[in-house]
């Protein structure tokens, strides 16, 4: 699309809506958002991109291949359900561990494998678009 | 003909080496059971493998298991050693030690479950590894073929075999074969004829009986080592074993014994003669195997004492000498370069050590006094004395056992000790890693034979005891039980066997004759398959239109079907419309999603249509929206916008829709289309006036927070409380992305139809 308009404010657009994409992972538990709908805003992101300037160039501002970012992905999500086994919880049971407390309303912050499992799902989407969206541009 | 090995290549390899020592090990921890099993009886393992569905993991460790174990162990250490030596420098030989170590652990499992899916899942692993085992010279069609027809018909026999397990399964209400045969003979019960027909099916083609008895003299496409250790003295005695294991639970009814009788004897005799007709040594023994596993299905009809102790002192020394047999016409085979009885003769001299090996194997597979063989056929007259149709057992044990005679001498005399033959390579001496196994198996063979009382009280008898399901009276295990009616029969066997030995070469023309004029299994099982794909082929014309539309029309068909016959067969009240509470807003997404819709069906631009469905997509999403579900209003409207940016990227290459051409399919669509909306708004209506069920929105609503930390529900099912199942959702998407991009990147790049086919690999093959 050889727009100048488009290219030039596709730049401050993608930027964006890659940190927008983000912002929605990780509100995700308490308000409208998550994985899915992070991964999908962060295709969008790299579309957009690689239309105002070519697949190329997009796929060079990822640095690596769509195919991998989700496969990795994959395996973040399954690394997050393997750690319960580790305290001898069924697969997939959600641990948390609260810093500087010892429950929600005491600690400062938690870290828990929900959170890495959204992680691996936002990957997995982000990456099978964009695998799938590139494959179509250079096709046609 | 012979696999190609290089003298000069290192053949001590780590995954040779490595197989060997792990085989070796397990043979030792078996061996430590041997004193125990005949003194406190079976040993068990058991873990939890699927206890919802009943299936463990158990092991069970009886005296049949234990011999087993042992053969399969024991002899598989020495074929491993020979193997390793005899594939030296074959490229692809870590391939072959890894299937073969594979295919031993499988063996292992098989003959060691107790659970009967346990049983088998290892029953497929052993049928799959043999598969592979016979297809390793994968460049050589005819045994890709061969490895193909053992695998399928195998497996069948497996299905029906599965079938059977779980008849007996829900019948008897335990998977557990230690249990079943403790309960003892089922042959009262209702289903007993199904489950016997069922597990017979899986044993005769696994066992290859008559008339599924082609696949294994096909099966010595495979390197001979494989032959030796599958194809006589392990794989191939599964159904043996499975036949001997289920005995206690399966026999005794009529069907049990004359189905048998009848099968294994005709396949006994059969095979005999087909021995005597081959001249490829190595196809002589893959006969005698056959008929080894027919006299053992013969002898397992029976329930006598004497019958089963005669069933596995004889299937002790088949395993003994036949590997050993075949590792010897390995031997031959990679020193002088044929495996023709015509051609060979005089080998003794230049191969003493081979010569005395396969001397005191033949000389086993004869039947002769002192070794073993001799005690089992006695054994064997004895038994069959005792079983139903008496005088048909002892006809075809004796027609089998004397032609056993004549093949013994023309394996393992005539080679070595006949005249001088014209060999295409002088003979040497095999090397020592070849020839140690079957000089250790001829030597156990004799040992065996000198010392009865060991070899019953150690391992026939405790075996006898398990399929008997009760221990025997012992003691049947002699050198010189007398002169009586089984002894007067061995030497009219042994006289009548000489006979055969002396005519062999007459009698081979004619049965030639006789086989050219008689039914050929193999050919009638390639016109089987080539009308089996036929049939294929043909409903996929008929069905795989490969016009997408048609696809559509159909799944859309069957939907709107299926589902108004519900509806239709369960009436319900008519349910009211009711409009009250519909606002503005409501109406004006309606509108919209009908104007998107209008404009999809009537435009001849495909990236209108595209927009319109784009339109009725923001349609959903607002109603989403207005419903408040905000995330689910989120996600739809970002994939109708990747939808259509992404279409568009591609429509934009495509020409305008052309609605000049054939339209007469378009009163047809509209149909359908109206009898689909239709259907839906009806279920949806019938839905909505059903009173909502609250139970696992409460549930959600109520410990979303104190369970999962989360405030928005959607999300917190999707991450913690459904976990597993967004897991498996993401690991479709990513099949699905792959899969579409493999379509689209390949489709590009391939090659024309006329591009030479790749080379195959033929440098090992013209050695």
């Amino acid at each position: 699309m050889n727009s100048i308009i488009f290219t030039a404010g596709a730049r401050i657009l993608v930027a964006l809506l890659f940190v927008f994409s983000l912002f929605m992972l990780l509100r995700g538990h308490h308000l409208p958002g998550g994985g899915f709908i992070g991964g999908l805003l962060g295709a969008v992101a790299f579309i957009v991109y690689s239309l105002a300037c070519g697949p190329a160039e997009a796929k060079s501002a990822l640095r690596v291949s769509p195919e991998g970012i989700a496969i990795v992905g994959l395996g973040i999500a399954l690394v997050a359900g393997l750690v319960s086994f580790l305290f001898g919880d069924p697969f997939f049971t959600g641990q948390w561990y609260w810093v500087g407390g010892d429950s929600y309303e005491t600690s400062l912050f938690s870290l828990n494998t929900v959170l890495v499992f959204d992680i691996g799902v936002y990957l997995v989407v982000l990456g099978s678009i964009l695998s799938l969206a590139y494959a179509f541009e250079e096709e046609t | 003909m012979a696999e190609p090995s290089d003298p000069n290549a290192p053949w001590v390899t780590p995954a040779g080496m490595i197989t060997v020592a792990l085989t070796a090990t397990l043979f030792l921890f078996f061996l430590q059971y041997l004193p125990v099993v005949p003194r406190d009886g079976a040993v068990q393992w058991v873990w939890d493998w699927i206890p919802s569905l009943q299936v463990r993991l158990s092991f069970w460790l009886d005296g049949l298991s234990l011999m087993f174990a042992l053969l399969i162990t024991g002899i598989g250490t020495l074929v491993m050693l020979y193997a390793a030596r005899y594939l030296a420098g074959h490229p692809q030989y870590n391939r072959f030690a890894l299937y073969l170590f594979s295919f031993m652990l499988s063996m292992l499992g098989l003959v060691l479950a107790d659970n009967l899916i346990a049983l088998f899942v290892f029953w497929e692993l052993t049928t799959f590894t043999s598969y592979l085992l016979i297809g390793f010279s994968h460049t050589d069609p005819k045994s890709r073929r061969n490895a193909l027809q053992a695998l399928l018909l195998t497996a069948a026999g497996g299905l029906a075999l599965l079938a059977g397990f779980i008849l007996i399964g829900v019948t008897q209400g335990t998977f557990e074969l230690s249990q079943l045969n403790a309960a003892g003979s089922m042959a009262e019960q209702p289903y007993y004829l199904g489950i016997l027909i069922l597990v017979l099916l899986g044993a005769f083609t696994k066992s290859a009986q008559v008339p599924f008895h082609f696949w294994l003299p096909n099966a010595m496409a495979a390197p001979t080592p494989v032959s030796a250790y599958l194809h006589s003295a392990t794989m191939v005695k599964g159904g043996v074993y499975l036949l001997a294991r289920m005995h206690p639970s399966l026999s005794g009814s009529d069907v049990w014994i004359y189905t048998l009788t009848i099968f294994g004897g005709v396949t006994a005799v059969f095979a005999s003669f087909m021995a005597l007709r081959q001249t490829d040594l190595k196809q002589t023994l893959a006969y005698t195997t056959l008929m080894a596993l027919g006299t053992l299905v013969m002898f397992l009809a029976g329930s006598s004492g004497y019958a089963i102790t005669a069933a596995m002192t004889f299937l002790l020394v088949h395993s003994l000498y036949k590997a050993g047999l075949f590792l010897v016409i390995g031997i031959v085979d990679h020193e002088t370069g044929t495996r023709d009885a015509n051609l060979l003769g005089g080998l003794a001299r230049a191969m003493p050590i081979t010569a005395l090996a396969a001397g005191l194997s033949g000389l086993a597979m004869a039947g002769l006094p002192p070794f073993l063989g001799f005690i089992a056929k006695e054994l064997s007259y004895a038994g069959a004395l005792t079983m139903a149709i008496s005088w048909f057992v002892v006809i075809m044990g004796m027609a089998a056992f004397a032609l056993m005679f004549a093949v013994a001498l023309i394996v393992a005399w005539k080679p070595f000790f006949g005249p001088q033959g014209d060999l295409p390579r002088k003979p040497h001496e095999g090397p020592w890693a070849m020839v140690l196994g079957p000089a250790m198996l001829s030597v156990i063979g004799l040992l065996a034979g000198l010392l009865p009382g060991v070899t019953a009280y150690y391992l026939v008898e405790p075996a006898v005891a398990a399929v008997m399901g009760a221990p025997d009276v012992g003691g049947r295990l002699k050198l010189w039980a007398g002169f009586n009616l089984p002894l007067v029969l061995s030497l009219l066997t042994f006289a009548l066997g000489f006979v055969l030995y002396l005519v062999h070469a007459r009698l081979r023309a004619m049965l030639a004759a006789m086989e050219a004029r008689a039914i050929d299994m193999d050919a009638g099982w390639d016109v089987l398959l080539d009308r089996f794909m036929a049939v294929a082929k043909g409903q996929t014309r008929v069905i795989q239109t490969g016009v997408l539309r048609h696809y559509m029309f159909v799944t859309f068909a069957v939907f709107a079907l299926t589902v108004l016959g519900t509806l239709v067969l369960r009436p319900a009240a008519a349910p009211a419309l009711n409009f009250a509470g519909t606002g503005f807003v409501e109406w004006g997404i309606a509108a919209l999603i009908v104007a998107g819709t209008m404009v999809v069906v009537l435009t001849s631009s495909r990236i209108a249509a595209l927009v319109g469905l784009g339109v009725v997509g923001i349609g959903v999403a607002l109603i989403f929206i207005a419903y408040s579900a905000p995330d689910v209003a989120i996600t739809q409207i970002l994939v109708e916008l990747l939808v259509v940016v992404l279409l568009a990227v591609a429509l934009l290459k495509m020409p305008h829709l052309d609605r000049t051409g054939k339209q007469s399919h378009r009163p047809f669509d509209a149909g359908l289309a109206v009898l689909v909306g239709g259907v839906t708004t009806w279920v949806l209506l019938r839905v909505t006036n059903t009173p909502f069920d609250r139970r696992l929105t409460d549930f959600f609503e109520a410990s979303s927070w104190t369970e999962a930390f989360g405030r928005n529900i959607v999300n917190v099912i999707l991450v913690d409380f459904r976990t597993l199942d967004t897991f498996g959702e993401i690991a479709v998407v990513i099949v699905a992305a792959l899969g579409a991009f493999a379509l689209l990147k390949g489709g590009a790049k391939r090659p024309p139809e006329d591009a030479p086919e790749p080379a195959p690999e033929t440098a090992r093959e013209e050695r």
